[in-house]
């Protein structure tokens, strides 16, 4: 850990988390099923492109580098992301999207609650403004998740087959490794295993009224948010995202 | 509208805590600081880029007027994390200010508490009715229909046009409408 600075890896994952599931949900941007889903995706984009500022520009300071939230977007490679492996997979179709969705605003409203209550002014701030935003991401994907779910005989195929695709990736939302000790130990950040008895009722209960199944084996992928093993789509995600700054560095506006 | 040319180009959007000390003299042409009332009567004329009906004090965004020694202080409070108005604000206020003749100004951006719709001036939500905007009540819903005034409305979504708004519409007059949702 000597060279590990673990306050800038813990907001790299909280701003990578914000990042890329917010690049994602903005590819829907425009091709949504319908005029008012596309809107409230580009308006979830937005606000966790916003987050994203907050948390990395933080982490910027944190890492005292001189590099602010777009250096950090922008001009990492991919070994370098700390996002769970969740947030990069592919959206597949719009309910594979909510479903995504779904389980990661579950885990993120419960995080950002629990932050509320850090020891760091800084990340307390954040996750209070954030928490309000995500309340309405988290009752818009469970909303959708029930509609979708307890629908017609396709929309309810469709959600389960989600479900099955994306639970493997659920679990490492909750586990916790050296730097998440070393922000439980000053009171920065909970304990992720802490968050798994409440987020495991919630979701069972919208999975419950959705009429859909929870897969029963809890095999967990993990390896985005230490950065060890990312999943093949986040390096085709980041050459769409940082082509622009990559051809052009330092190019504005 | 002209896009301006690179060396023509304004001013970028003021970094929250960075004093953009220019001047050698006073902090305002002519000497004299105008007084924090003034002030806020300077800020209550500049409406918000995305809904102009309102101003930026109705909306409940400036959280604080101060001068600090030479140096007048303003403290602003985001809406939503991403809302894109948050950058054209800040030059608003910039442009505004150094136009009433402020040299030395610094904005500070306050996360916390975080902005609620709470703030919003009682002139504000009466003004965003005007507008057709039905405003943010604690119920969560709108009263009635900011045009014909109907009870009977239902939800759309919620999410709208920006950020701050969710969509609406009146099951009498059929018009879909933006309501500005609680936060």
């Amino acid at each position: 850990m000597s060279t590990v600075n673990p306050k800038f890896e813990f907001l790299c994952r909280m701003g990578d988390n914000a990042l890329v599931l917010g690049h994602r949900v903005s590819e829907w941007c425009g091709v949504a099923p319908v005029l008012e889903e596309d809107i409230a995706l580009a308006n979830v984009a937005l606000d966790l492109i916003g987050q994203t500022q907050l948390w990395l520009g933080l982490a910027g300071e944190a890492e005292g580098a001189g590099r602010d939230a777009d250096k950090l977007a922008f001009h990492r490679d991919v070994w370098d992301f700390r996002n769970v492996l969740l947030v990069e997979q592919p959206n597949g179709d719009f309910g594979q999207t909510m479903m995504r969705q779904f389980l990661f605003d579950a885990w993120h409203l419960a995080q950002l609650t629990a932050l509320i209550d850090s020891s760091d002014e800084g990340i307390a701030a954040i996750a209070e403004k954030s928490a309000k935003e995500v309340t309405y991401h988290l009752e818009r994907s469970s909303d959708t998740v029930i509609g979708l779910g307890d629908g017609t005989e396709e929309s309810h195929r469709r959600m389960q087959a989600a479900l099955d695709l994306l639970w493997p990736y659920v679990g490492e939302m909750f586990l916790g490794d050296d730097v998440d000790a070393a922000m439980v130990e000053v009171g920065t950040a909970p304990d992720p295993a802490s968050l798994r008895a409440s987020y495991d009722q919630l979701v069972g209960d919208t999975l419950a009224a959705a009429t859909l199944t929870k897969p029963e084996d809890d095999f967990a992928h993990r390896g985005g948010k230490s950065g060890a093993r990312h999943s093949e789509h986040l390096g085709h995600m980041l050459t769409q995202m940082q082509w622009l700054q990559r051809a052009y560095p330092d190019a504005s506006w | 509208m002209v896009r301006p040319t690179p060396s023509t180009r304004p001013a970028p959007a003021p970094v929250p805590g960075v004093v953009r000390d220019r001047s050698p003299r006073g902090p305002v042409r002519g000497g004299e600081k105008p007084k924090l009332e003034t002030v806020w009567a300077w800020l209550s004329a500049i409406p918000d880029p995305e809904i102009p009906a309102i101003s930026l004090t109705d909306l409940g965004i400036i959280r604080d007027v101060q001068w600090q020694d030479q140096t007048l202080v303003v403290t602003i409070t985001p809406t939503y994390s991403g809302c894109p108005a948050t950058s054209i604000i800040n030059l608003d206020i910039e442009m505004a200010l150094r136009d009433h003749g402020i040299e030395n100004l610094s904005l500070q951006r306050q996360l916390s508490p975080p902005w609620t719709t709470d703030w919003m001036t009682d002139t504000g939500r009466a003004k965003l009715e005007a507008y057709g905007i039905a405003p943010p009540r604690p119920a969560g819903g709108p009263q009635h229909c900011p045009h014909c005034k109907s009870q009977a409305v239902e939800r759309i979504s919620q999410f709208g046009s920006t950020p701050c708004k969710a969509q609406w519409r009146c099951q009498d007059c059929l018009e879909p409408f933006d309501y500005f949702k609680c936060i």
